[in-house]
């Protein structure tokens, strides 16, 4: 699904590597944990995998793509297969829940009678079934992150990316919002989370990967936040 | 691609910006107006050029009475007005030396009948007699460039009061037509530099206050093409808007000021009819098209990167 071969990452007029010589491999169907301090290289590490940077040295293969090897008119066809998740959720304000995830099927092109079928059964999977018509502002921040999920996951893509999805919430929105990227993980879509909080990752006992600095300090199945002293 | 959807979003963001669109819309008219008024000031003087060029370019003018009294230095009058031999003369030379084209014998009543016809309201002309006038050939030169040579052969016989360039008497007018062209292009050119600049601007500020959507789009794998689209169709409508105002400025400008003010004034002008006019406008059209969606686009490279 994800591989990086020995994959080094320097931006122009920095001194020290964003990311330092990382090679791991993400399986079909993984939920995995990203952890590391600010500064430790995960948002590096989650833009290669996007292709919104290009790594200085090695490979990066995104569902058995070489994305050194895609030219630029086909990384939209790539991206369509990732679903993406962020922390300040990225809604459009002026649009309602159904068309804020109406408006990722129309700019792909799909037909007004497929986003009308998709769209209502995407919500009713995150639990927003009867907030169609609501406008973002008018919904709580956990709210607002299932339409976001939603959004993501409206395509069925193969890998989820999540990057501090739990960071703007409150600890009961968080495990909402944990239960359910363990479901859309239980529907074999990988996920991919970059996060800082301890307590969930502890909880939900995935795959961690650490890095800091740049480096890759720990790759651990079942793993915490932190090592225990 | 879903034809409603970029409808709709190419109206959000004209309606967004609408200040930097009424400022584009105006810009592009302008700078196409004065490109249109420039291309079609030269068909006018192209025109013009071929018109005085196919007619006479040298005269030559004999002596009168009046000339003889007068004895203006330069001139050959002193032995009295031209006599039918001495123009017999001056036609012999002329035809001897194989420059001319054609020779177009005037006399005095024949030039008074034409100065009545071009100068009707002259002050002068109730005054004019016949014998006022001068008797001319007009000549039609092989090569026009030749006029030199025909004043040094003919300038000095008896009987002929002045040899004219008739070049020499349109080059100030040619002068100002080519001065007005230059004039026109440059300004044309300024003004398609500030149009293009204030595309851009208006492109980048409207990709900008989208931010949000076009960052939504590109996540989710829109192309580049349906991304770019709206911005793009946003400037060709603005200048599609504007090519349109300045083919009404042409066509006002047409009507007004040539048709019912220059062509009143300056009788011996034939100016353009509607034909340039018309095909100017498609040609502004593609221009202004071309010109701001491809400003556009190259804004959108450098701003909107996947």
């Amino acid at each position: 699904m994800i591989r990086f071969d020995n994959v080094s990452k320097t931006y122009p007029k920095q001194n020290r590597p964003a990311l330092d010589n990382v090679s791991l491999e993400i399986e079909k169907g993984e939920f995995v944990f990203l952890v590391g301090s600010s500064g430790s290289g995960k948002s590096t590490f989650l833009r290669l995998v996007l292709r919104e940077e290009r790594p200085s040295t090695g490979e990066v293969h995104v569902l058995g793509k070489d994305l050194a090897k895609l030219s630029n008119w086909k990384v939209p066809q790539m991206r369509r297969q990732l679903g993406t998740v962020f922390q300040d959720f990225r809604l459009l304000p002026n649009k309602t829940v159904g068309q804020n995830v109406a408006f990722a099927l129309e700019v792909i092109g799909k037909s007004k009678s497929v986003i009308n079928k998709v769209v209502p059964e995407v919500l009713e999977l995150v639990g927003l079934a009867d907030k169609q018509g609501r406008m973002p502002g008018e919904l709580s921040g956990g709210e607002q992150q299932r339409v976001a999920i939603a959004r993501a996951f409206v395509n069925r893509p193969m890998l989820l990316i999540a990057d501090e999805p739990t960071g703007n919430l409150d600890p009961q929105n968080s495990v909402g919002i944990m239960k359910l990227l363990h479901r859309i993980n239980q529907t074999g879509t990988t996920v991919l989370m970059a996060t800082h909080d301890q307590e969930i990752v502890d909880q939900m006992r995935k795959r961690v990967i650490e890095l800091d600095k740049g480096h890759l300090v720990r790759d651990q199945s079942r793993g915490v936040y932190g090592y225990q002293h | 691609m879903r034809a409603q959807f970029v409808m709709s979003e190419i109206g959000v963001g004209l309606r967004r910006n609408l200040t930097m669109t009424i400022a584009v819309i105006v810009s592009v008219a302008l700078s196409l107006a004065l490109a249109g008024a420039a291309i079609l000031l030269n068909d006018q003087v192209g025109n013009m050029r071929g018109y005085w060029d196919s007619k006479v370019e040298v005269s030559v003018y004999f002596c009168n009475k009046t000339d003889v009294t007068a004895n203006i230095p330069g001139s050959n009058c002193a032995g009295g007005p031209a006599t039918g031999p001495q123009m017999a003369a001056v036609q012999a030379t002329l035809e001897k030396s194989g420059l001319v084209d054609q020779i177009y014998s005037e006399t005095q009543e024949q030039n008074l009948q034409i100065f009545k016809q071009e100068q009707p309201n002259n002050p002068l002309l109730a005054d004019v007699t016949a014998a006022g006038m001068e008797s001319s050939f007009m000549i039609k030169l092989k090569d026009p460039q030749k006029y030199d040579e025909i004043s040094g052969m003919v300038g000095g016989m008896p009987g002929v009061n002045t040899v004219q360039d008739q070049n020499e008497v349109l080059k100030p007018l040619f002068n100002l037509l080519n001065g007005a062209q230059v004039v026109a292009w440059t300004i044309m050119a300024i003004m398609l530099g500030v149009t293009m600049l204030l595309v851009v601007n208006t492109v980048r500020v409207s990709a900008f206050s989208r931010k949000r959507e076009t960052g939504i789009m590109r996540l989710v794998g829109a192309s580049n093409f349906y991304v770019q689209m709206p911005f793009i169709a946003e400037a060709a409508f603005a200048a599609v808007v504007g090519a349109a105002l300045a083919s009404g400025m042409l066509m006002a400008g047409k009507y007004l000021l040539v048709d019912h003010f220059l062509s009143k004034q300056i009788s011996l002008i034939n100016f353009i009819g509607w034909g340039p006019v018309f095909q100017v406008m498609p040609l502004i059209l593609v221009i202004g098209v071309g010109m701001s969606s491809i400003a556009a686009f190259l804004t959108l490279r450098k701003y909107l990167r996947v």
